[in-house]
């Protein structure tokens, strides 16, 4: 079998729980809408400026953070799989082990644009004004930063096979460190210097700030290129690192 | 090519911490094309790691091994495209619902959408599974979960089936059901069948060849007919009216023993000997044959019943 054919196949195997259960992707929205309901009349108080530049600042941050905690943690999926016996099913199916990887991580996008146009479409009653076209690639570097990252999750499934303590362990530790020192909620404007280096070895704040500059329209901006380098770059890493890891499978 | 199966010194090790595993030794075997194999042996033999190494989940430490006519180690794609595996886990996905499953399984052995759709809709009949197709895995009982992996690994009709204890689990219809299929493959396709089990009746009821493995090696390699014959023999026990009377018959008898008025033999075609040895000797008030299982052959050749021994494991 092609590796498109069968990649298309592992696809539509993960796609379909999510197509019978389409409600389980608005329940999953909870999250950040939490951090939307509660965290943005705080951020909109605190600052001297209007709300809606506030929400300008701080709605692209939200998307970015739908799509780092809905990939972070889908490695768990495989976890699960690999524990019962149902990863091992496919193992011995004939088609490519790295077909097996990429399908899965390319699923990752789907969820992320359905909940990202959501949001987008809530905020926008309460000031939040959106470019389309901005809005439209914003989409897609969301979807490029979801399959990397997706990506390192499987991987990092796969590395703890056999103790799943150390899933858990390092997504907890690594979700808020990355989520903080991106700006992603709190801009790093006024943050000490140690921060704000770390931040700029950080890929996500790279996405961040392209992902802000998307939505407000300014769509050639350096910040935009930095956000597409730096989530291709994730997503060539993470496929890399993942379909190594999916070939050893055993 | 009549061998479908061959395998020479196949080992595998772990390393668990600083202690090594030997899970499988030196396994030397050759199945033929259509051949039933069933392969016993307590927890732990190395029966599921031997699957595992033959279907190319697990690379041997080392030895070789063809399988459906393509090297394991070099040629993985090669054996995977040509058997089915139904693996001692649960296979399928926990948040899939049952059809879909099945439907996904075909895809991944290049059947059409609508070949795969047949085949679901045929095997979801056939096992039970009709009312359950839009249930999600994780809500089907245990057996119900059973079939569903014994269904995704017989969807596309393979010429080589491993089967890991696919019983297990299985209420009696249940599993007179699934051997009602292996049957029926193996007369419409010529299927090859390899499969572990712990219910010995199974074993010598359907397959031609029983394999017992122990501590990673192979112990045996025969019809179950041809090992209990030769490893356990038919019991015979004689009751009399007096330990007199019971001394007087053993005497006549070899390899008896005698415990009060009742004497206990082993030996060959008991079926025919017994009626001899009531026509002979007219003292015998009672008289019961025993005709081995193939529990006596793993006792006969480890000393120990497999039953006890699954009995401490489990
Ligand atoms: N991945 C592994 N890592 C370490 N040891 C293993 C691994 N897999 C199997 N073993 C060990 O190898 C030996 C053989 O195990 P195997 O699963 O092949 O037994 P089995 O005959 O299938 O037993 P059961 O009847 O319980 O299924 C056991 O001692 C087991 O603990
Ligand atoms: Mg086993």
């Amino acid at each position: 079998m092609t590796m498109t054919t069968a990649t298309w196949n592992v696809l539509t195997r993960e796609l379909r729980p999510v197509l019978r259960d389409p409600f389980s992707l608005i329940f999953s929205l909870l999250q950040p809408l939490v951090f939307l309901g509660l965290f943005g009349p705080l951020l909109v108080a605190s600052s001297p400026a209007p709300a809606s530049q506030t929400l300008q600042s701080f709605v692209p941050g939200i998307l970015v953070m739908i799509a780092l905690f809905g990939t972070g943690t889908t490695g768990s999926n495989l976890l699960y799989e690999m524990q019962t016996g149902s990863h091992e099913r496919t193992l011995v199916a004939p088609i490519p082990r790295s077909s097996l990887l990429v399908g899965r991580a390319l699923k990752e996008m789907v969820p992320i644009m359905v909940q990202a146009c959501v949001m987008a479409l809530v905020t926008i009653p309460f000031g939040f004004s959106v470019n389309p076209i901005g809005l439209l690639l914003g989409l897609v570097l969301l979807a490029i930063f979801g399959l990397g990252f997706g990506a390192l999750s499987y991987s990092l499934a796969l590395a703890s096979r056999n103790n799943d303590w150390m899933f858990w362990g390092i997504q907890q530790a690594t979700l808020f460190p990355l989520m903080i020192l991106s700006g992603m909620l709190l801009p790093l404007d006024n943050a000490p210097q140690w921060m704000q280096v770390a931040a700029a070895f950080n890929p996500i704040s790279y996405v961040v700030s392209a992902e802000r500059s998307l939505l407000a329209g300014d769509l050639a901006s350096m910040a935009t290129v930095g956000g597409f380098v730096a989530a291709a770059v994730l997503a060539a890493i993470g496929l890399g690192v993942g379909i190594r890891a999916m070939k050893k499978a055993a | 090519m009549t061998h479908i199966i061959t395998a020479r010194g196949l080992t595998k090790t772990f390393r668990v911490k600083k202690a090594v595993v030997d899970a499988v030794t030196d396994l030397d075997l050759d199945v033929q094309r259509g051949e039933l194999v069933a392969f016993l042996g307590p927890n732990g033999a190395g029966k599921s790691t031997s699957l595992r190494m033959l279907t190319t989940l697990l690379p041997p430490t080392s030895g070789t091994a063809t399988v459906a006519g393509h090297d394991i180690a070099t040629d993985p794609a090669g054996v995977r495209a040509r058997i089915g595996y139904i693996g001692q886990g649960t296979s399928a996905g926990h948040n899939q619902r049952v059809r879909d499953e099945l439907l996904s399984q075909g895809a991944f052995y290049g059947m059409s959408r609508t070949d795969a759709a047949a085949r679901a809709d045929e095997l979801l009949e056939s096992l039970d599974l009709g009312a359950l197709a839009t249930r999600k895995v994780l809500g089907l009982s245990g057996g119900q979960k059973r079939r569903l992996d014994i269904a995704l690994g017989l969807i596309h009709s393979p010429e080589l089936l491993f089967l890991d204890e696919p019983s297990t689990g299985l209420d009696p219809q249940s599993r007179a059901n699934l051997w009602q299929h292996l049957l029926e493959l193996r007369r419409e396709h010529g299927t090859t069948i390899f499969v572990t089990t712990h219910f010995l009746e199974e074993a010598d009821q359907f397959a031609e060849r029983v394999l017992v493995m122990d501590h990673g090696r192979m112990i045996a390699d025969d019809t179950a007919a041809n090992l209990k014959t030769t490893l356990a023999g038919d019991v015979i026990t004689l009751g009399f009216a007096s330990e007199a009377d019971a001394r007087a018959a053993a005497s006549r008898i070899p390899t008896s023993s005698t415990t009060g008025s009742t004497v206990t033999a082993t030996v060959d075609r008991g079926d025919l000997l017994l009626p001899r040895l009531i026509r002979e000797l007219d003292s015998v008030t009672s008289a019961t044959l025993r005709q081995p299982t193939l529990d006596d052959v793993f006792l006969a050749l480890t000393g120990r019943s497999l039953r006890e021994t699954e009995g401490a494991h489990a």
